[in-house]
């Protein structure tokens, strides 16, 4: 989208030159990436040492956030629009078996993709960390359950977590989540009824967003627009971690794309970054923390190679961008002859975990979500169309109000020929190799779709509803969860990062992100990623 | 159903008024009631439209796209622009294309827009183009009415709470109404 219009063409106002972007001096750890992941190791080590993030993307203004609002209603913006995203900064290309549009599935910028996240946050299966050895397929995680379970509790207490202990399939906790979960909805009842009958359990899906004010954050308002942008800042983003962690001391520098980790044969000793005045700079620090995401993550390393590391840095192990990992969803939706009170808000309340440990190595685990905003939504409808007065009334009287849904997420195994790699014909703004995604999912992955749809189906069927679409095996699509590109492994020979996500080749790197996941689950990926990445900030702070 | 002055309000609250929401730099010269001087700004370098033509004609506008059900126009109107019409490029998108509009209705129709009956009003729309444009900012006449005039009214009513009630939905998306309504039962 142009500049045309003041809400939707411009991106920010600060004026770039007034803003300091030269190197720290003295600096202990240098951390790439602003999202949820950077900003929680920044903010972690704030207090005791010399921290700086550098972020490719720009400083957002909240005050902006309506006006994202409203780019996300009307219909001539795209998603990447509300955030800034796409142009040559965000350039990459396609060659897989599956078209993967991952400027839908990040947001560059202070707060990282979580500002346009959803805000679903679960802990992954105990079995989730042993695949190959419960299900007899994928691989084991180094670590498991009860290495992460304390920081899995850390974590959602740092996001601000509204949950309920009623899932009797969730793995076991300790403590209760730190806000009451969302009640159900009124559609939930409705599905409350069909799933009895069927025998499937409906429980409370833990949400990073607000019950009642949290951390100085105000409770959900009920704006409904929570992806791709929540104007209330009752949605957890990590703009909360990196904010913080300025106020604890540490520097937070935008708009600097890190074009390259300057290293010797075992420690990184600078980050090259750009910055839009066009000077590159160099910022040294003591250790290294890689957060740039699932895709970025592995371009930075394969962009920062060298003669002692000719496939890219820390690849000696040859699986730096290997692996590429998402959720497929799978999901059922048609209406109903009474109302059904949907978008109201825009995330559910109530899930069923039921199915998942039932996986194996023909299965994939899958969780199954009652969706809150199923159908149109009228706003966004009386925007499009060639009525208006009555006649358009009457199409969203006729378009609102009935429909229902249910969505779901299904495991994908790692696989060596679904990978991240650089298109050496295509460079971005500042002439490098832009990432090229080759992504494949395999048959588990879309039988398991296939099952969830069975459920899906007799749910909704159940519910006497008209079936009007199906997201099957053919219409799947990805849930912007970009895992397993930089894999932990304790053999140094199988994979990028030890079991403390630190790089195999340097003794001053570490990698907080889903990039590090052997194998994904079926939940959604971010309080792992949170929970891993205050793992990080201690091993750091052990070490250095 | 009557719409009010709470209504606009509430529909600002929705999609963001005067006070920083604009994405683009402001101009300094072109505050609130500015209108006419604009002469280096606007699509194809015509001067702007007064404030109270651009009034008008939106309020006139209005009444063609909203539902005959809906009474209070004016005042819902009146009280929405007042937040729209700031100093924003967006702004002044909106006064640009009431301009082109209310040319074309004194061409086509031999009056302004607000001087037409509503059918001629209707009309005009629909030969603009506007009813089976998408919107752009940056398009065609047809595309920018449709964007700043027809979609900018709509939008206004649809994320407001009247508007919502209208089809069912008592918190519309871009409405922060709360979070009870999503469960409660019809009534
Ligand atoms: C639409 C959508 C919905 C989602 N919903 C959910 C959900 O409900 N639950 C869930 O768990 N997850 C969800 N996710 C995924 C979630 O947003 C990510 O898992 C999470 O944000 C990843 O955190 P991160 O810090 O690793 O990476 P990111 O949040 O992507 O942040 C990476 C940061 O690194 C920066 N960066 C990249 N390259 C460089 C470089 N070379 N130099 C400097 N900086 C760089 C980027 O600018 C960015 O700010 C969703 C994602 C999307 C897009
Ligand atoms: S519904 Fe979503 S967008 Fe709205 S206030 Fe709640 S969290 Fe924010």
């Amino acid at each position: 989208m142009s500049a045309g219009d003041a809400r939707g063409g411009g991106t920010d106002r600060e004026a770039v030159r007034d803003i300091d972007r030269s190197p720290v001096a003295n600096a202990d750890v240098c951390v790439v990436g602003a999202g949820p992941a950077g900003a929680l190791v920044a903010d972690r080590l704030a207090a005791d040492r010399e921290i700086v993030v550098l972020d490719a993307g720009p400083r957002f203004d909240p005050a902006d956030r309506l006006a994202r609002q409203e780019r996300a209603i009307r219909p001539s913006y795209d998603r990447p629009d509300v955030w800034g995203g796409g142009g040559e900064r965000d350039a990459y290309s396609n060659a897989g078996e599956r078209f993967y549009p991952l400027n839908h599935a990040r947001v560059k910028g202070v707060g990282g993709s979580t500002l346009h996240w959803q805000g679903m946050v679960m802990r992954l299966h105990e079995d989730d960390f042993a695949s190959e050895t419960a299900r007899g397929v994928g691989a084991d995680w180094p670590i498991d359950y009860a290495d992460l379970r304390p920081y899995y509790a850390e974590a959602e207490r740092e996001l601000g977590v509204a949950g309920a202990s009623d899932n009797p399939y969730a793995p076991p906790r300790e403590e209760p989540h730190p806000m009451p979960a969302f009640e159900p909805s009124y559609s939930d009842s409705l599905f409350a009824e069909a799933c009895e009958e069927l025998g499937i359990d409906m429980h409370s899906v833990p949400n990073a967003r607000n019950s009642e004010p949290y951390d100085d954050r105000s409770a959900c308002v009920g704006y409904g627009t929570c992806q791709p942008v929540c104007p209330a800042g009752a949605k957890y983003d990590a703009t909360v971690h990196a904010e913080r962690a300025e106020e604890r001391g540490a520097t937070v520098i935008d708009r600097a794309p890190v074009q390259r980790l300057e290293h010797d044969a075992d420690r990184v000793t600078a980050a090259v970054y750009a910055t839009p005045d066009g000077e590159e700079h160099r910022q040294a620090a003591d250790a290294f923390v890689v957060a740039c995401g699932g895709v970025e993550t592995p371009r930075l390393l394969l962009l920062s190679e060298s003669d002692d590391y000719p496939d890219g840095l820390a690849n000696s192990s040859g699986t730096v961008g290997k692996f590429f990992m998402d959720h497929l969803f799978a999901g059922v939706g048609g209406t109903l002859d009474e109302p059904t009170r949907q978008n109201h808000v825009g995330f559910y309340t109530s899930a069923c975990d039921q199915f998942y440990d039932e996986a194996d190595a023909q299965t994939a685990p899958f969780k199954l979500e009652f969706f809150n905003y199923a159908g149109p939504s009228p706003v966004e409808m009386a925007l499009t169309g060639d009525d208006w007065g009555d006649a358009l009334l009457e199409r969203l009287r006729d378009g609102y109000g009935t429909h229902v849904a249910m969505g779901g997420l299904v495991e994908q195994l790692p696989r060596s020929d679904s990978y991240v790699t650089l298109d050496s014909d295509r460079t971005d703004g500042h002439g490098n190799p832009v990432p090229e995604i080759h992504w494949r999912v395999g048959d588990r992955a879309l039988r398991t779709v296939e099952r969830a749809n069975e459920i899906q189906r007799s749910v909704l069927e159940e519910l006497g509803a008209e079936i009007e679409w199906v997201a099957g095996p053919d219409a799947t699509g990805p849930a912007y969860h970009h895992m397993g590109t930089t894999r932990m492994s304790d053999d140094p020979e199988a994979g990028v990062v030890d079991a403390d996500c630190r790089t195999h080749d340097l003794d001053n790197c570490w990698i907080a992100s889903s990039s590090v996941f052997p194998t994904g689950g079926a939940m959604n990926p971010t309080l792992t990623i949170a929970a891993l990445a205050l793992r990080v900030a201690d091993d750091v702070e052990r070490r250095f | 159903m009557e719409l009010t002055r709470r209504d606009a309000v509430a529909a600002l609250a929705a999609v963001g008024a005067t006070g920083g929401v604009a994405l683009a730099a402001r101009r300094t010269s072109d505050g609130p009631g500015a209108g006419g001087d604009a002469a280096d700004g606007g699509e194809g370098g015509d001067s702007l439209p007064d404030e109270a033509v651009v009034r008008a004609s939106m309020t006139a506008v209005a009444t063609v796209l909203y539902p005959s059900e809906i009474d209070g126009v004016e005042a819902f109107v009146g009280g929405f622009l007042d937040g729209r019409l700031d100093g924003s490029t967006h702004a002044e998108g909106v006064r640009a294309a009431v301009g082109e509009l209310d040319a074309a209705a004194r061409s086509w129709h031999g009056a302004p827009v607000a001087d037409l009956t509503e059918r001629d009003r209707d009309r005009l729309l629909r030969e603009v183009g506007a009813d089976t444009a998408a919107e752009d900012p940056d398009g065609t006449l047809a595309e920018r009415v449709r964007y700043y005039v027809v979609n900018e009214l709509l939008l206004g009513l649809y994320a407001s709470p009247t508007g919502g009630e209208l089809v069912g939905l008592e918190n519309p998306q871009g409405h922060p109404g709360g979070t009870e309504s999503y469960r409660r039962g019809p009534r």
